[in-house]
């Protein structure tokens, strides 16, 4: 409020030092535009001609182009939304945990240390996933297929090295419970104080002061949190390209199988190295696919935000 | 206080550009007062499966002769030879010899109706690794290996694996294969291998991806090694030097089964007939999978240099010729066995490359 009465004021004297930072904030504000539209462009351009060519004579010989990216974007999807099963409720938790039920000495430092797991490569997650996960959870995954065989997303076999979708979404959700936990932390952090006394004070538990102070407040921020971490999750290549079984072609919704699904960005990083000719422009129209699926989401996402924000009672 | 730390910045940034402004200009220094008389940069690209080789290749060359930069990209074989037919790189490295429609279409980098040069450079035989409880020592053969693979062999006590092992006690688990994700000439030679010997039940063509829709698939050469050792009853194909310590198995040639050696690899090599394209200055070789001879290990991958006789660009000939003489001389194989794993060629196939390489015009 008190930004606009300044702006429309017409006594204010803008300094040299005022007329330079805002056109250097005009000019990054614009810059991230010309960088996006400038990586849509290569996209689309460098698509053009694996989406105009014989789809026979991209890798594999599919029947079309959208055979071949049906199944890596299946893929993609899938891993990220199991991902985000599992990182959402931990993450969520772990941010009410610092921002309203620790100690302040220890919600600082456990606020530290979820920072410092952002901070670790992926790389380094790829590396504890091929070599620490997946043997580790080979045992357990013998035993689902074993005992709920049934179930369809353990039906057998059993994959003998761990290394299935599973095991993948599991590093992903690690990978982007940091992100989702800092960003909904800052969120609960900023709950009004007086909607949280007012809560207290109709003698409200803590669990119902969050309930119906905290999480109102705080959802368009938890969604945005889940947004990036999704985003994160959705374009993951090293850990894929690393950890994963994949068998191209392949739509299953088994998570314990030798053959999974690939992702758009894992099978990019698998078959780039060796591309030439066509299946370059074939790798690029899927990360195009990617790029367009990231944005449906992410619009979506705030279309989600901005209606649940009226409602939020927040001002 | 902004001011000042973007002031730190730009000094950072300016710092940085002078540093690597002066790595340049060291460069260069040295390379113009050698003891090599010859300077100049090579460019090659190709087969990634010479990757580690031409890294180690490379780096011996370049501290020979300071003057002379070598930049071998591995962007597979495919686009090497592509890359080399246009003109763009003076020597390609290839894991399957060039098609006769690449040599009639010509090479742009070479003088026109001169010929081009095909020879051998880096052999690699390719393990069968496996990491089956109890199990220390296994024979296998195309057929077995090929079932395994395609998936119609599913447990380690099936019929056709007890009968290569008499006295072995196989356990009664499920088999986990595990090939390639990426595309790979190991891949392409171990399939060419299975269809050559046991056509009947690999019936896919080899070809860099893996063919069929079962087993596991890992990344790199490094990611199937890891999947073999970290699973449990798995199986596996990789470059023979990175097995490491896990069980290899011997494969049956004629009635007896060999393991691999770098001797039986080099000497399939010296033996195998001719290629179809082969001639004065291609020693392009058409391997003998099917060979009967227990002192061939016919599972390799040979990855060949293909080059010019007379180059456009006459300047690149002296440079060309003193690198691929160096990295198939005994010396060279021999840095490519220590650091990359490869079998050396054979002394005759090396004394062949020698005077083949001869051709080149650098007049």
């Amino acid at each position: 409020m008190r930004m606009t009465t300044a702006a429309a004021s017409p006594k204010a004297t803008l300094r040299p030092a005022d007329r330079i930072f805002s056109g250097s904030t005009l000019l990054a504000g614009s810059l991230i535009l010309v960088a996006l539209a400038a990586v849509a462009i290569f996209l689309v351009a460098q698509s053009v001609p694996a989406l105009t060519a014989d789809p026979y004579e991209l890798k594999g010989s599919p029947d079309s182009f959208w055979a071949y990216v049906g199944p890596l974007a299946f893929g993609s999807l899938w891993a990220a939304f199991l991902a985000l099963v599992m990182a959402l409720p931990l993450s969520y938790g772990i941010a009410l945990f610092i921002s309203h039920y620790a100690p302040r000495r220890l919600a600082q430092s456990l606020g530290y240390v979820v920072d410092l797991l952002a901070a670790v490569p992926s790389v380094v997650f790829g590396l504890w996933g091929i070599k620490v996960l997946a043997p580790a959870v080979t045992p357990l995954y013998g035993w689902l297929v074993e005992n709920a065989g049934w179930f369809p997303l353990f039906s057998p076999p059993v994959s003998g090295t761990g290394r299935t979708i599973l095991t993948v979404a599991i590093v992903l959700a690690v990978m982007i419970i940091p992100i989702i936990t800092a960003v909904s932390r800052e969120v609960f952090l900023q709950t009004p104080r007086l909607h949280e006394e007012a809560a207290l004070a109709l003698g409200a538990t803590r669990w119902e002061m969050i309930r119906m102070a905290v999480i109102p407040f705080g959802r368009p921020g938890m969604i945005s949190a889940a947004m990036l971490g999704l985003g994160r999750a959705l374009g993951e290549t090293m850990v894929v390209a690393m950890v994963l079984s994949p068998s191209p072609k392949l739509i299953t919704i088994v998570l314990t199988g030798s053959q999974n699904p690939s992702t758009i960005a894992g099978n990019i990083a698998l078959n780039f190295p060796e591309a030439h000719g066509i299946d370059v422009n074939g790798l690029i129209a899927t990360g195009l696919i990617l790029f367009a699926i990231t944005l449906v989401i992410n619009s979506v996402a705030r279309v989600v935000i901005n209606r649940r924000a009226a409602f939020s009672g927040a001002d | 206080m902004n001011i000042t730390r973007s002031g730190g910045l730009v000094a950072i940034a300016l710092v940085g550009a002078l540093a690597l402004a002066s790595c340049a200009a060291n460069e260069g220094g040295t390379g113009s007062d050698t003891p090599s008389d010859l300077s100049g940069t090579l460019a090659g690209a190709g087969a990634s499966s010479q990757g580690s080789a031409q890294e180690a290749w490379v780096a011996a060359f370049q501290t020979a002769n300071p003057g002379i930069t070598v930049d071998y990209d591995p962007s597979g074989s495919g686009a090497g030879r592509e890359a080399f037919i246009a003109g763009g790189v003076a020597f390609a490295g290839t894991d399957s010899a060039l098609k006769p429609e690449e040599i009639d279409g010509g090479f742009a980098g070479c003088v026109p109706d001169t010929g081009y040069i095909q020879v051998p450079a880096y052999i690699s035989p390719i393990a069968v690794i496996f990491n089956v409880d109890g199990v220390e020592e296994l024979n296998l053969d195309a057929a077995t290996i090929a079932g395994i693979f395609k998936g119609d062999i599913t447990t380690w006590d099936d019929p056709k694996i007890a009968a290569l092992n008499e006295g072995t006690t196989l356990p009664s688990a499920s088999i986990t294969a595990v090939h390639r994700s990426d595309d790979s000439g190991t891949t392409k030679n171990f399939a060419d291998y299975l269809s050559k010997v046991a056509p009947e039940v690999w019936d896919a063509e080899p070809a860099d991806p893996f063919p069929y829709a079962s087993g596991e698939a890992a990344q790199g050469t490094s990611g199937v090694v890891d999947a073999v050792t970290n699973g449990v009853n798995t199986i596996g194909y990789a470059d023979a030097s990175k097995a490491g310590d896990l069980g290899v198995a011997e494969i049956k040639v004629g009635d007896e089964f060999v393991a691999y050696s770098a001797e039986g690899a080099a000497a399939v090599v010296a033996e195998s007939p001719a290629g179809d394209t082969a001639g004065d200055t291609d020693l392009s070789i058409t391997l003998d999978r099917t060979t009967t001879d227990p002192s061939h290990y016919p599972l390799v991958l040979v990855s060949y240099i293909v080059t010019c006789v007379e180059f456009e660009d006459a300047e690149a000939a002296p440079l060309v010729k003193s690198y691929i003489s160096y990295i198939t001389s005994e010396e060279g194989q021999a840095e490519a066995a220590a650091s990359a794993g490869a079998a050396p060629l054979s002394p005759e196939v090396s004394a062949q490359v020698a005077t083949v390489l001869d051709t080149i015009v650098t007049g």
